[in-house]
């Protein structure tokens, strides 16, 4: 019975012309949940769009576009403070980037396309495969490697630890020029504190060992999640220090809509996002076109 | 936010104190809170709104006992219901007795189907069956090292392809002769994730069911997964058949409301939970334990209490 598809389209033959009511903000705050924008971010926006009708008449076709204009302005507002729009390496200096999140969200994948767009791009890029725990992780990275045609640096032996392999990498970064050094890390849930605490290592590590780096330190958020990926973002911007976002699985039906609870509660500019297995898959964020996404019939 | 959920509810459900019996006028502050807290759990909408009205149906008119509040009561059918939607009690896995049992394992990307196939593998050994593992999934990197580094930790047999182009069915054929040839009486099959919308991913599933026939089509399902846990399940369970599930990653603080939705919309029952990495962290479902965790009902029950 109910499916996404069509569902906008279904709302504005419904409302038509009409003035909003409060019926109609019943059935664009269902648009919302459905994203999984979540209950309070949803009563927000609603509220807003309520002041607003308070002040004017709108039709639906007005409403929703007052909604996705609230929605851009909530993601855009951390990419606009951390004064970077697109994040790309700096030129002559080594620039750091880790990728965390929990159990397979896709950062391994994520990191092979990074690679793949950073060489391709003409950086000096270089692989630190610091997950030593998921069984055949550091297969798996290896063959993005080979995709990439980038070098990876791992420690094959049972129970290496993640940190050395780290040290290891920035090492060998520093001696070949490298631009880019791509850090692939292991899955964890944020409520495992130990596993926390060795992602603040590593972090650490990279601060003392580069402190001229420029360092990324990027949450990779699964589309499909729900409300948890606020949760996730919280504790991982404690550990890791976050400054950023990725988003991944947007070629499904998955809105990615506990993102804005992400940039509004935690202040994380998303930088990319994921949409499918190849090694192309990968796009710079950009806030208009995945509200426009998040609010389509799929 | 349990701490948010539960003043909520402390709330709404003093509203009904004093009351002798339940109805449509005192109950619907408390119906909404419910609602939130099923929608923060991530049970889909579809399923919230179902929910609601049957719980509403059922709540109301119920007479209060004296000693018991009208709020302890309403709560006492909500969790009631929820645990009856989940199944009431643990479903265990199904058994071939004649031939060998076949189990399909199927799911989104990065679900923990692997995972998954390498721990109902042990939870099988362990049960003194002879069992094999199969790596049916082609695509992903490191697919088959993966199953068999998790094999190895327990001398568990893995099966993968024996040429290099083979197709999932194929491999999934072979493994059963070979199965049956070595006297295996258990075979876990894992394959690629896919998304429900991928037609093209969604026939080979298909076609791996027609060759194998298995006794179980396990569909796995990540426990943080949003509002999609319905359209996921629905078109899985659409286009391929499914005859349960196993919710993973539980060992984190998501509230697991996939559970609701899978349940509701399969008609199917979720048969194990998956609470940690390693592949001894498999349990068997238990719809009162889901039950407390969707709600916060730890804690919405001793609030209950003290109102
Ligand atoms: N459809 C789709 N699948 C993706 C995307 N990104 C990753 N995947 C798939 O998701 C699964 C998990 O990806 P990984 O890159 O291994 O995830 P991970 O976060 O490194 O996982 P762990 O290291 O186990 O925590 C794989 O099957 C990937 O192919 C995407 O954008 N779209
Ligand atoms: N914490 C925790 N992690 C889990 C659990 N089950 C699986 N994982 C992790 O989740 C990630 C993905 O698991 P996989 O078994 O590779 O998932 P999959 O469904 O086979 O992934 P694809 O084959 O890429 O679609 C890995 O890091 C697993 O270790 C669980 O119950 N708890
Ligand atoms: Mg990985
Ligand atoms: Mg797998």
């Amino acid at each position: 019975e109910e499916t996404r598809k069509g569902f906008v389209t279904e709302l504005l033959d419904k409302l038509g012309d009409d003035p909003l009511t409060p019926e109609a903000l019943d059935d664009l705050e269902t648009l919302l949940i459905r994203a999984d924008v979540g209950i309070d971010s949803t009563d927000k926006v609603i509220s807003s769009l309520r002041t607003k009708l308070n002040e004017e008449v709108l039709g639906a076709e007005a409403g929703i576009k007052f909604l996705k204009k609230e929605l851009k302005l909530i993601i855009d507002k951390p990419i606009k403070s951390s004064g970077t729009d697109l994040l790309v390496p700096q030129k002559g200096k080594l620039n750091v980037w880790l990728l965390v999140g929990v159990n397979g969200v896709g950062k391994t994948t994520t990191l092979g396309k990074l690679a793949y767009l950073s060489s391709k791009s003409n950086y000096k890029t270089l692989i630190a495969a610091a997950d030593t725990f998921r069984a055949a992780a550091v297969e798996q990275l290896k063959v993005w490697g080979d995709r990439s045609n980038v070098e990876v640096i791992s420690n094959q032996s049972k129970n290496a630890d993640p940190a050395a392999v780290v040290f290891d990498a920035i090492n060998s970064a520093k001696k070949r020029n490298v631009d880019l050094l791509l850090v692939d890390t292991a899955g964890r849930l944020q409520t495992k504190n130990n596993l926390m605490d060795e992602l603040a290592k590593i972090k650490k590590i990279i601060d003392r060992k580069v402190p001229d780096a420029i360092v990324e330190s990027l949450l990779v958020l699964d589309a499909s999640q729900g409300q948890n990926g606020l949760k996730q973002a919280k504790s991982f911007a404690k550990s890791a220090d976050l400054s950023g976002a990725i988003i991944t699985k947007l070629d499904g039906t998955s809105r990615g809509g506990v993102s804005l609870a992400v940039s509004e509660e935690v202040n994380l500019p998303i930088r990319f996002i994921g949409a499918g297995e190849g090694i192309k898959d990968l796009r710079p964020f950009n806030s208009y076109e995945f509200v426009e996404a998040m609010l389509a019939d799929k | 936010m349990f701490d948010e959920l539960s003043s909520r509810f402390e709330d709404a459900v003093k509203g009904l104190r004093g009351e002798a019996k339940i109805s449509e006028n005192n109950i619907n502050d408390a119906l909404k809170e419910v609602k939130r807290a099923l929608l923060d759990a991530d049970v889909s909408l579809s399923v919230v709104k179902e929910f609601i009205t049957d719980v509403k149906d059922k709540a109301i008119g119920e007479e209060v006992v004296r000693g018991v509040n009208p709020g302890q009561k309403f709560i006492e059918v909500v969790n009631k219901e929820l645990i009856k939607i989940m199944g009431n009690e643990n479903s265990p896995l199904n058994e071939n007795e004649n031939s060998p049992t076949v189990i399909l394992m199927a799911g989104l990307q990065g679900a923990g189907k692997t995972t998954a196939t390498g721990k109902l593998g042990l939870y099988l050994k362990e049960k003194d069956k002879k069992v094999l593992l199969v790596a049916a999934d082609i695509y992903r990197p490191a697919a088959v090292e993966q199953l068999k580094t998790l094999g190895s930790q327990y001398e568990l047999e893995v099966f993968s392809a024996k040429e290099k182009n083979s197709k999932p069915e194929e491999i999934a054929k072979e493994a059963l002769n070979f199965a049956n040839e070595n006297d295996f009486n258990s075979i876990i099959i894992d394959t690629a994730g896919r998304l429900q919308i991928d037609d093209s991913m969604m026939s080979e599933m298909v076609r791996i069911k027609e060759v194998s026939n298995p006794d179980e089509v396990l569909l796995v399902v990540d426990s943080m997964i949003g509002q999609e846990a319905a359209d996921l399940t629905k078109s899985f369970h659409e286009k391929v058949g499914i005859t349960g599930a196993i919710l993973t990653k539980l060992d984190g603080d998501s509230r697991g409301g996939a559970a609701l939705s899978i349940r509701k919309i399969s008609g199917k029952p979720i048969k194990f939970i998956g609470v940690g990495e390693k592949i001894e962290a498999l349990q068997p479902f238990h719809p009162e334990r889901m039950a407390s965790r969707i709600l916060g009902m730890g804690d919405v029950l001793t609030l209950v209490e003290k109102a």
